[in-house]
């Protein structure tokens, strides 16, 4: 699959903004006033930031709106409700924290939830595809959220926590990586399949139907160079998970050592999420001989 | 609407003959003409005269190689657009509500005025049918030529879609594949109509059938009964010519 | 949850109105509807009503809308302002353009008219611009068949009165094997895919010969991927095959075939291997009931196979015998043949039994009465169900004619041809040698030629030499170096004229054939030819003037550019004095019309001829108050005669429009041809539906329909006697003698029976061991698909297709170039694996590769960076021998371009920027296409 930088963008900051927004809906850490805004104006940015870059991913945006309709069957129309009901949840919960100094608990557990929520319809949004056998698959949600809640725990500064949760991911995602190289043969679709050809001999692609690209090629047939991919595998697996986990655990974490964790969390998330687009076979590829 | 459909009171298709097709693209630009011309936004062409000119197609045709265990390597032309699947994925992911299964026929569509241009519809589509406009920004897809199908301003012939009246070797049928009584499902059956990634549940209405068996003469010796020497020299052919020209 | 959709308007307007036209998007000449909406042109389908594609139209065909609407049409005439080959042009008004085009023309009718070399390319309308040229008096005059296909067209009429595409055709409904020997794709397509589609409907057998398994020979049943250049020895050893087993049909060939008639034996005759023939002319045969000689059409005649007549202590075989002779030789064998064939033994036999089995096991009767030429009435029509078709494939090359030949006789001796479920004639075919004309060459200042130009010889006395017995035409066709050239030899007129040999000439006036680019061999050298100076400093060739439709290649190399409209602005017929559109049951004609007026300064060039014509005072231009005569090709169209009675169209004629075939012409002809639809058609009757040679019925209605004069029933000829006549003179007999280099070649390759000969040394196959080829995707039109903003995403470049043994020796991977050169070049191109291909040749897409600066496109378009040519590689003559002399790479007898005699090595080569070799752009008269494209008309 292509990997997108808006939908990158969009995966990666609105993740960590809802993550952290979980966290201060349940008061953690417990902070009121100019503090409170701080906190809330970071997680806003993050999740507002990230939904606005996914506008760029549109090439209609001016029907987005219409995005609300079918909540009963398209987890893309749930993402996009229960982010909108998230943030205005966990909104009047922070205007209510910050400016009147009031904390209403039963809203902030909700809008937490509904925080979370969206990001489990984001992963969601993946993990439906049985085009993409290396998407669709439980540990899709699971790694989505991992993700948000440790990095949501690591800017909320709850070291340990973060910690703990950012060793989990880097477990999961090395095992996600270990796994997902093996789903699309699992899945049993084949050039052979693709084609139904395949019970008569070997099927390979002769010409394809243009010569030259087309959306479908851009969009999901995206050839990443293996030896690049497995550089890249590490180096996001450390700066990710391993460096970050190891540091809030084992070292002091002062101010300027958080920022620098944050900074190497967020790299190392940007680089797996680009990986986890650009190493995604969808089984449109077969009928291109390509993966 | 992105529900789809309990069940549909026909499941129009096509069904495409792979013993048949030639690769010729006539369908390929017969669908875009029309389709250009008759859908609510063309198809664009981008860089159209340039180094990477890229358009939306409705429907594409590939060509295969299958290198069979015994024999020479085979030439295989595959159209494909959208299947029409009972159990369409690209339906229900749709956030919009812009794609719909419509549920006098099963044919699939987007509603442009609908469509946002997100791309996930063609995310789920295992078949590569759905591209989005790179002018337009709305998905496109195969309409079956819904347009033309009912069109009573059309004579009665014309009412199918422009692929398959366009398609001079007649690889292209379409018609009800829910009725088995149908021209088509009886070639479905008498064919042994296949779907495409039958694995993926996707249920495709549309079906190919495959090419018959090729290179199946065997080799023959000198002994042939059918060519059985009536002589080996011209004299000797000569005197069997005689008889022969006799018996006339 | 209840489901919800849109309401849709399922009946929408269409257009406006439809009007319907022929396509032009390649020679195939289809029926179209064209939809109007406000005036425009919104969307293009094939006429169901439309004898030649019943509704269907190809993938050309239905992007004509990209065509007509393209970015690469020429605007106005142009006036060249830079050197030749720039591309530095300025636009000029039409009475400057005809002004200086007749300042050239004028002069040299005066007082050389064979100074004018007009070529007409993929020409629809040669029965027009001949008629011009011959008005005007230059002998030099043809399209583009000697590059073309003219080994089959030829081939076929001097066998049997006709050949495949516009000649004849399968009998699609009836045939059960069809046998289909190299094709070139795009010719009669929609017919052959049409026909293609209903064998498979019926299960019928489809056996492809061909060495690359594409297209057509992907859906065959059983697929031969032969050695290019063995179609002929394959061919013949099927002959050999059937004859040896007797399965050959003896009643065809006893009573519809020279295979009874006598020839000449005696060794010391002037006529020795003619056929005897009676005082007035008429061929003998041995008659086997009253055993003496008598001519063959004689009511009760009973013609023997197998009769000798001794007279004189001669005895003079049977053109039977001389048949049994040669191909029961063991040198015919499969085991004999097989190697060098890449097909084996074994297959050949099981092919040759299957065509006997289905011929004569599956014979069958069409409950027909039918009255043969010498008055029997036979009950039935017998059936024998095995049809074949064949093109270019196995006609461009040097042995072409001959191989063309053996297919016909294989066709013959199974009985197959005009036979229910066999091959087919379309009117005016079958039509035999005798009722065609000879060519003509005399030239007299300021006077029409003596007749027209292209023919059929029947011998030496028919060749077109002036009386120095040099050539008369600038292409050397009509002489002992190709005595049966037909079609002319456009390939080699501007290499000639060049050279100045036979002779100079002054202005060369081409339309619609891109000689500088993929329709010559040795494209460079062209484009040197093309701009070559002398040592006065002006051009070797002095004049040249073009007409384009568009921006091609040659469009740089013109001095004068007269622009042509696109196929929808524009008035054609498609005549039966030309190149009709008939089918095995009717004839017909059909027009085009200008659906669309231009929205350019351009005009029809068959009206700009008609204009030109009566500039130059030409006979058949001017009235005989010396006005013009025909305002534009409509006019001409409705009022010209060729015979009295007989013009351009056959349908709606005489004042009331009521007669078919002859008639006064009709002045709302064209309307009526509207209103139809465009075409016209006359059913045959039904007795007169197969064997149309020799069938009373049909000759009848030929005549009635203007296509012959008088009946001509005749024998199909497997003993080319013009062919024995040349023989003939290279052994010494006759006053028209060839040259003495050529005695030898003469008598070794004109053969009366076909014969096969190795064209591998010619071309250094020891050294270049692998068989380069060509051919056309079926979406493309030669070089016009690439202006066309839909067709270029499905061809935009052209990979070199590698077979799995040269992939795997050379170590490809994809994404790999390839250096591949010949005895004449080198180039550098992109590779691509194709296993289902002879394992010892190469082949590619035929002119994707355009050059910069063309068709409108970018100069960085995938055509100019990948694309390439394979021309490039290919000469007109073969290499030198060493014997003093350079022959021409094309066939000995007709003079067709042996393309498909390539031979090449391949090895990898290091990835350059783009394909090798690159031209400097030329600069574009038209600019480039804009960046998005939506064809839409609101």
């Amino acid at each position: 699959m292509h990997p997108a930088p808006s939908v990158i963008l969009f995966t990666v900051l609105s993740g960590l903004g809802f993550g952290l927004l979980a966290f201060l809906g349940f008061g953690v850490p417990d902070v009121s006033g100019w503090v409170a805004f701080v906190f809330f104006f970071v997680a806003y940015a993050l999740a507002v930031g990230g939904l606005m870059a996914s506008a760029f991913h549109l090439g209609n945006p001016k029907n987005a709106i219409k995005s609300f309709s079918q909540w009963r069957s398209s987890w893309l129309s749930r993402e996009a409700w229960l982010a909108v009901l998230g943030l205005c949840v966990m909104g009047v919960y922070a205007a209510l924290l910050i400016f009147v100094g009031l904390r209403l608990p039963w809203i902030g557990a909700a809008g937490a939830l509904l925080c979370v929520g969206a990001v489990f319809s984001t992963s969601m949004i993946y993990t439906q595809l049985t085009t993409v056998p290396r998407w669709h698959h439980w540990s899709t949600p699971v790694l989505f959220l991992l993700l948000s809640l440790g990095g949501g725990a690591l800017l909320a500064g709850q070291s340990t926590l973060a910690g703990v949760l950012l060793a989990l991911v880097g477990g999961v995602q090395a095992w996600v990586w270990w796994d997902g190289d093996q789903r699309f043969k699992r899945a049993g679709s084949t050039i052979g399949t693709a084609t139904g050809l395949g019970d008569r001999g070997a099927v390979r692609l002769f010409e394809p139907p243009h010569t030259g690209t087309n959306y479908l090629l851009t969009e999901m047939v995206y050839v990443v160079g293996r030896k690049h991919a497995q550089k890249l595998r590490i180096i996001a697996l450390i700066c990710m998970s391993i460096l970050p986990a190891v540091i809030l655990l084992l070292l002091p974490v002062g101010h300027f050592m958080a920022l620098l964790v944050v900074l190497m969390h967020l790299g190392g998330v940007f680089a797996a999420r680009w990986l986890f687009f650009a190493e995604a076979e969808h089984v449109v590829g077969l009928y291109y001989d390509k993966r | 609407m992105t529900s789809l459909p309990q069940s549909t009171e026909k499941k129009l298709g096509l069904v495409i003959d792979l013993d048949t097709c030639v690769g010729c693209h006539a369908c390929v630009t017969a669908c875009k003409g029309w389709n250009t011309q008759n859908e609510d936004t063309p198809l664009a062409d981008m860089d159209a005269y340039g180094s990477e000119p890229v358009g939306s197609f409705l429907n594409r045709v590939h060509s295969f190689e299958v290198q069979p265990e015994v024999g020479p390597a085979q030439t295989i032309h595959f159209p494909k657009s959208c299947l029409h699947c009972d159990d369409a994925p690209c339906v229900t992911v749709c956030p919009t509500g812009a794609s719909y299964k419509r549920v006098e026929d099963g044919i699939v569509l987007v509603n442009e005025d609908a469509c946002m241009g997100c791309g996930l519809c063609a995310w789920a589509c295992p078949y590569g049918a759905r591209e989005l406009d790179q002018d337009a920004g709305v998905m496109k897809k195969c309409t079956l030529c819904v347009d033309r199908i009912y069109n009573e301003t059309l004579p009665e012939e014309d009412r199918q879609p422009a692929c398959v009246r366009t398609c001079p070797a007649g690889a292209r049928h379409f018609g009800d594949l829910g009725d088995p009584e149908s021209d088509v499902s009886k070639l479905v059956a008498e064919r042994d109509g296949m779907p495409l990634m039958p694995e993926l549940g996707t249920q495709p209405v549309n079906r190919y059938l495959p090419p018959r068996p090729k290179d199946t003469w065997e080799e023959v010796d000198v002994l042939a009964p059918l060519l059985q020497p009536v002589a080996e020299e011209p004299k000797g052919f000569l005197g069997w010519l005689d008889k022969a020209l006799e018996k006339l | 949850m209840t489901h919800h959709q849109p309401d849709l308007n399922l009946s929408p307007k269409v257009s406006d109105e439809v009007r319907q036209t022929t396509c032009y998007m390649c020679a195939c000449r289809c029926g179209i509807n064209v939809h109007m909406k406000s005036g425009k042109v919104a969307y293009i389908e094939g006429n169901r009503n439309h004898p030649v594609n019943k509704g269907v139209l190809c993938a050309k065909g239905a992007s004509g809308i990209m065509q007509v609407n393209a970015p690469s049409r020429l605007r106005a005439p142009l006036k060249r302002v830079g050197p030749r080959g720039s591309g530095a042009f300025e636009e000029i008004s039409w009475d400057e353009a005809l002004e200086m085009a007749t300042g050239i023309l004028e002069p040299i009718r005066k007082e050389a008219p064979e100074k004018l070399a007009f070529f007409t390319g993929r020409d629809q309308s040669q029965s027009f611009t001949s008629f011009w040229a011959q008005g005007f008096g230059t002998p030099n005059y043809a399209a583009h068949g000697g590059f073309c296909s003219v080994n089959m067209a030829a081939g076929g009429i001097y066998t049997m009165g006709g050949a495949f595409w516009e000649f004849g055709q399968p009998d699609w409904d009836r045939t059960k094997l069809f046998m289909l020997f190299g094709v070139a794709e795009d010719h009669d397509s929609n017919p052959i895919k049409m026909g293609l589609g209903k064998l498979k409907k019926r299960g019928a057998k489809v056996i492809g010969v061909n060495p690359i398994r594409s297209g057509y020979n992907a859906i065959a049943d059983e697929w031969v991927g032969i050695t290019p250049g063995t179609d002929g020895l394959f061919i013949l050893a099927l002959v050999h095959c059937l004859l040896k087993a007797g399965k050959i049909d003896l009643e065809y060939l006893t009573w519809f075939t020279d295979a009874p008639c006598l020839v000449n034996s005696d060794p010391n005759s002037d006529e020795y291997g003619l056929i005897l023939r009676d005082e007035e002319g008429r061929a003998l045969v041995w008659d086997r009931i009253e055993r003496r000689p008598r001519c063959f059409d004689k009511p009760d005649v009973c013609p023997d196979l197998g009769g000798t007549w001794v007279n004189e202590g001669i005895a003079h075989k049977s053109v039977f015998q001389l048949m049994i002779e040669r191909y029961l030789s063991d040198d015919y064998a499969p085991e004999a043949v097989a190697e060098r064939c890449g097909v084996s033994a074994g297959r050949i036999r099981k092919i040759a039994i299957e065509l006997a089995r289905v011929a004569f096991e599956e014979a069958f009767e069409v409950e027909q009465e039918w009255t043969d030429f010498r008055g029997k009435t036979h009950k039935t029509m017998k059936g024998r169900p095995v049809a074949m078709h064949a093109m270019r494939g196995i006609s461009a090359h040097a042995n072409g004619f001959q191989t063309c030949r053996a297919l016909h006789t294989l066709q013959i001796i199974l009985g197959t041809v005009e036979a229910p479920g066999g091959f087919r004639f379309k009117p005016p075919y079958p039509k035999p040698v005798e009722a065609h004309p000879v060519p003509h060459c005399k030239v007299t200042p300021g006077a029409p030629l003596d007749g027209p130009h292209l023919g059929f010889v029947r011998g030496p006395e028919n060749l077109a030499l002036k009386e120095d017995g040099t050539p008369a035409r600038i292409d050397k066709a009509f002489t002992w170096e190709n005595p049966m050239s037909a079609h002319g030899l456009m390939h080699m007129v501007i290499s000639n004229a060049h050279a100045g040999d036979p002779y100079k000439i002054n202005t060369l006036f081409m339309y619609m054939a891109n000689m500088s680019w993929n329709s010559s061999m040795n494209t460079k050298g062209v484009m040197e030819m093309l701009t070559d100076k002398d040592e006065n400093g002006d051009y070797v060739i002095p004049n040249i003037i073009y007409s384009d439709a568009y921006a091609s290649e040659m469009v740089a190399y013109a001095d004068l550019i007269l622009p042509d409209t696109t196929y929808l602005e524009r008035h054609d017929c498609i005549s039966l004095l030309d190149r009709p559109i008939c089918e095995a049951d009717g004839a017909a004609d059909a027009i085009r019309w200008p659906v669309i007026e231009p929205d350019r300064d351009v005009r029809g060039f068959q009206s700009v001829l008609c204009d030109l014509g009566a500039r130059l005072n030409l006979p058949g231009f001017v009235n005989e108050d010396g006005s013009q005569k025909y305002d534009d090709y409509a006019d001409y169209i409705t009022n010209h005669q060729r015979r009295p009675g007989i013009g351009p169209l056959f349908g709606w004629r005489d004042e009331d429009g009521e007669s078919a075939g002859r008639g006064a012409p009709n002045p709302k002809q064209l309307d009526r041809y509207i209103e139809n639809g465009g075409f016209h058609v006359q059913h045959i009757p039904d007795e007169a539906l197969y064997y149309k040679p020799w069938n009373k019925a049909y000759q009848d209605w030929a005549v009635k329909m203007g296509i012959y004069d008088v009946p001509q029933p005749y024998l199909f000829t497997l003993y080319c006697e013009p062919m024995r006549k040349f023989q003939l003179a290279a052994e010494g007999h006759g006053e028209r003698q060839p040259p003495d280099h050529l005695r030898d070649r003469i008598k070794a390759t004109m053969d009366p029976l076909p014969i096969w000969w190795d064209t591998n040394a010619d071309n250094l196959g020891e050294e270049y061991p692998v068989h380069a080829l060509t051919q056309r995707p079926m979406a493309m039109y030669h070089s016009w698909g690439s202006q066309n903003a839909w067709l270029r995403q499905i061809h935009g470049r052209n990979p070199l297709y590698v077979p799995t043994k040269i992939w795997e020796a050379n170590g490809f991977a994809e994404g790999d170039w390839a250096r591949v050169s010949s005895p004449h070049g080198e180039i550098t191109v992109p590779v691509a694996h194709m296993a289902a291909l002879n394992e010892n040749t190469i082949w590619t897409w035929n002119a994707i590769g355009k050059r910069k600066g063309t068709w409108a496109l970018e100069e960085d378009a995938p055509e100019a960076t990948k694309g390439f040519l394979l021309n490039h590689l290919i000469h007109e003559l073969l290499p030198p021998k060493g014997d003093g002399q350079r022959w021409a790479n094309s066939d000995p007898i007709t003079g067709q371009a042996a393309w498909f005699d390539l031979r090449v090595k391949v090895e990898k080569a290091e990835a350059p920027a783009e394909s090798q070799p690159a031209f400097e752009p030329i600069t574009s008269p038209v600019g480039t296409g804009p960046k998005v494209n939506r064809q839409k008309v609101e």
